[in-house]
């Protein structure tokens, strides 16, 4: 540093380097915010930002480097070390107590217990009335929206006098019209003084809400720009480190023929709300119906019920003219029915972690061969045609597949349920987290079962992707169906708008 | 909190951190250096009770093997260790957790030692054939039932084997003060020593539990790793969910394998009863059950391990019986050695997967 800054930075990393085992995490990241900035965090997954942000926060701690704080060397052994140092996280899933109030998770842990409730009311009202945010302290986080949740989360930092927030995906869960929401708080936050770090992979938020990108490849601080003078491709190639092409192709098939047509189907969840309310639709064959809400809206129970693994109260799902509801979840598969889910841990549970691409390969098709013993040989030669077809990365196909990255895993999963030959095919995140060119092999694979003639059902969060990939797009809020739209002729908002329950002018007819 | 601010905290003395995956190689050979390590604090433990380790040692080694009657002494013990150890596996692959191999055995044993005192009369094979199947279905119940409320109920499999096993007990002792008292036995409560028809036959100056043992490993083993049921046991363990996703009867596995880790158990039972005991005692599982738990988890659930694992530790506990007439030591004294050993051991595990980063001298 040979021209001495006199600006003070919020947070200086120096030479940042973690491992964890023989993976490199972070390797010698250099990252500054300033007081009074938003910073993006960009990166592909696997790109070291959670493991960034998580040293900040104080959950880990770097094997080497140096963290500034306010210009001064800063320890942070502990997420109390980095409260007293004013910094907050936002972790992506919340860190609430469902049955507290509002109120209580927000002086939760603090010294403040022992005030008198009516001034810690009045306290938290002041705060989130500075911010410009409607909060009744003392409702139950049970009852509250996600966004409401996050908003929680939001003030419980403030309140401990944070004045270095970190955002984790803080959009993954919210409609775009909450989005709007959250960005203006932090633009009204960042006016205070605040500094902000937001990490996301979500290009079109990068641009509206930063000031300054800094970009991460493979645990690298790669570059950092100013978001005025830089574009979503370059940051995508900054990002990727090559030039990609964004388009999805969406090709028109012939001859589609009606396959599963879902009749008043209403699901109830274990705590007796309902799941799937009273819904109706039909799919075709070679036609890819993406499926868009909010997380929690029905997605899961809409998958696991036509795969036979959820009890449904009413309705039928018939499947070529027959109801598949009350037969087990062997016989449904032997249907050509296939469904993948890919929860948030990822591995969730089609496929087995502790095992390798074989064993996972004989999942499902372990019993089609008659007899005592187990026939390795097809899953052998099919766990090897993967690897090579997909390129998938592993030292070896018995190699266990927690092993892997979680785009490898996805690879894995999906390209086993292809090669079943499925006639419909439920996939439901397949890109969840994954890398933008490993989310196009994906898409592609998708289009080349449409095109093939498969009828595909794709849940998704990425509306953008949504709405370029599929033919239809049926949008679930609170497990009712708040509207099926052309995707060639609908809008995001008008999609945003489906989300948050409201309604539409015109919609498809469904039959 | 603000202490801890003004104090400006210190990076942590010593911190643990995950290390990369080791290769089996290396993992072996942190495991020997654990087992030596255990054998030099042991040392030390006999050292500070006034004996010589050496010879300690050497008559441990000696007492297990110095004679031919000494090692069918040491066969014989892990004979019910082994087969144990292998019924519990089943289960434990499941993440089943059978506490209750204890209760098992002793099931095992008391069904067939109902046709060792009142079937006695049968053609010879025919009988052990029968008290064979007898035991197998006296400990396949036993495991059954915790399974059955398991799959039914959801209850805590971990409780419900643990109180079957004393359950199990004290059906020895009411079978015992009771109906099967030995009417000779001048109101002294036992069970009559079974007549020589029901013995098990000896082979090479052993009962024939060791070609059990020896055909129920290999069979464990081709099971696991090679049949539909072993994959299917093994997807259950990892996750119930994905298990119903691939369209498995997660309940039916349940139960199928619970019985056959209790038949197995039981079988043990059978054998001790039949082959060792020659008649039913409280004392035929003899915390064999308990034992099996650890020798399954030490051998990581692989039977050519546990076969190893299993002949080490009735090594351990035959010479151990030596200390007691040559060196005066009680055999707690061997049950302290064999802690200090499974503490090395099972302590080491945490060596495989983290390492310790200290402080850097002179650092932040």
């Amino acid at each position: 540093m040979d021209n001495e800054n006199t600006v003070k930075y919020a947070i200086e990393c120096k030479g940042i380097t973690k491992t964890f085992g023989s993976v490199v995490a972070n390797d010698n990241i250099e990252l500054t915010v300033k007081y009074g900035e938003i910073l993006a965090l960009l990166g592909e997954n696997g790109s070291g930002k959670t493991t960034l942000m998580n040293m900040l926060s104080g959950i880990y701690h770097q094997d080497k480097g140096t963290i500034y704080i306010g210009g001064e060397e800063a320890n942070i052994n502990s997420p109390v070390d980095a409260m007293s140092l004013g910094i907050g996280m936002i972790h992506q899933h919340f860190k609430l107590v469902e049955v507290f109030s509002a109120g209580d998770n927000i002086i939760l842990g603090t010294e403040k217990k022992k005030m008198k409730p009516k001034a810690l009311k009045e306290e938290i009202r002041n705060i989130s009335k500075n911010l410009g945010l409607e909060i009744d302290p003392d409702k139950k986080i049970y009852n509250m929206s996600v966004s409401e949740k996050q908003t929680v989360e939001i003030l419980k930092v403030i309140y401990r006098g944070a004045k270095i927030l970190i955002l984790d995906e803080p959009t993954a869960v919210l409609t775009p019209q909450e989005t709007e929401k959250l960005f203006a708080l932090l633009r009204k936050m960042k006016e205070q003084g605040c500094a902000i770090i937001i990490i996301t992979h979500k290009l079109n938020e990068v641009m509206a809400i930063s000031d300054r990108v800094t970009i991460l490849r493979k645990g690298k601080s790669i570059d950092t720009v100013n978001t005025s003078e830089t574009n979503e491709k370059h940051l995508t190639e900054l990002m990727v480190g090559r030039p990609v092409s964004l388009e999805i192709e969406r090709n028109e098939v012939e001859n589609k023929e009606k396959i599963l047509k879902i009749v008043d189907l209403t699901v109830m969840k274990g705590d007796g709300t309902k799941a799937l309310d009273d819904i109706s639709f039909n799919i075709k064959t070679g036609e890819i119906l993406g499926v868009a809400g909010v997380a929690g809206s029905g997605q899961k129970e809409l998958c696991e019920t036509i795969a036979g693994l959820m009890p449904a109260k009413q309705g039928a799902i018939l499947y070529k003219k027959e109801n598949i509801i009350g037969k087990s979840p062997s016989e449904i598969i032997k249907l050509g029915i296939s469904m993948s889910f890919v929860p948030e841990d990822r591995l969730g549970m089609g496929l087995v972690a502790s095992m390798g691409m074989v064993d996972n390969m004989l999942l499902k098709s372990y019993k089609d061969k008659k007899g005592f013993f187990v026939d390795r040989k097809p899953a052998r030669e099919l766990a090897k045609k993967l690897k090579d077809k997909l390129k998938v990365v592993t030292p070896s196909i018995d190699t266990p597949v927690r092993l892997m990255s979680g785009g490898n895993v996805q690879k894995v999963l999906l390209g086993r349920e292809i090669e079943s030959n499925p006639n419909l095919l439920i996939t439901a995140y397949p890109v969840r987290g994954l890398d933008i060119n490993s989310s196009y092999t994906i898409y592609d694979l998708l289009n080349e079962q449409k095109e093939k003639g498969v009828a595909v059902i794709f849940i998704g969060e990425d509306l953008d992707v949504l709405l370029e990939l599929s033919d239809r797009i049926m949008v679930l809020c609170h497990g009712k169906i708040t509207g099926i739209v052309d995707a060639r002729k609908t809008t995001k908002e008008e999609i945003g708008i489906l989300m948050t329950g409201g309604t539409i002018g015109e919609e498809e007819e469904n039959d | 909190m603000t202490n801890q601010a003004v104090q400006k905290s210190k990076e942590p003395f010593a911190r643990i951190v995950k290390k990369s995956e080791m290769s089996g190689k290396n993992v072996a050979i942190l495991r020997i250096m654990a087992f030596l390590l255990a054998i030099v604090a042991g040392g030390v433990f006999i050292l500070c009770i006034g004996e010589n380790p050496f010879a300690v040692y050497g008559a441990i080694i000696s007492g297990a093997f110095r004679s031919v009657m000494a090692f069918q002494g040491t066969v014989k013990i892990m004979i019910p260790l082994l087969i144990t150890s292998l019924g519990v596996t089943l289960a434990f692959k499941m993440k089943f957790w059978n506490i209750g191999a204890e209760g098992q055995i002793i099931m095992g044993a008391i069904f067939a030692s109902y046709f060792a005192l009142f079937h006695d009369t049968l053609n010879h094979t025919l009988l052990i054939f029968a008290m064979f199947i007898a035991g197998i279905i006296g400990g396949g119940l036993w495991g059954l039932i915790p399974a059955f409320f398991k799959s039914k109920f959801d209850t805590n499999e971990t409780l419900f084997t643990l109180m079957l096993n004393y359950i199990a007990l004290h059906i020895v002792s009411y079978l015992r003060d009771g109906p099967w008292m030995d009417p000779g036995s001048q109101g002294y409560s036992k069970i009559a020593t079974f007549s020589k028809n029901a013995m098990l036959d000896r082979v090479m100056g052993v009962h024939i539990g060791w070609i059990i043992a020896i055909i129920l490993t290999v069979f464990v083993f081709i099971y696991i790793k090679y049949t539909k049921q072993g994959y299917e046991i093994s997807v259950v363990g990892e996750s119930h969910e994905t298990a119903r996703y691939a369209g498995m009867n997660v309940k039916l596995i349940t139960l199928r394998t619970m019985f056959l880790s209790g038949a197995i158990c039981g079988i043990a039972g059978m054998v001790q009863a039949t082959g060792s005991d020659k008649t039913l005692t409280t004392a035929v599982a003899g915390g064999v059950g308990f034992t099996a738990i650890i020798v399954a988890w030490l051998a990581q659930l692989n039977p050519v391990m546990i076969f190893i694992i299993s002949f080490l530790f009735s090594v351990l506990e035959k010479g151990s019986s030596v200390l007691q007439s040559s060196y005066g030591l009680s055999t707690d004294c061997a049950d302290v050695l064999q802690g200090i050993i499974l503490f090395f051991v099972l302590g080491c595990e945490l060596f495989v997967r983290y390492k310790f980063v200290f402080r850097k001298k002179g650092g932040a």
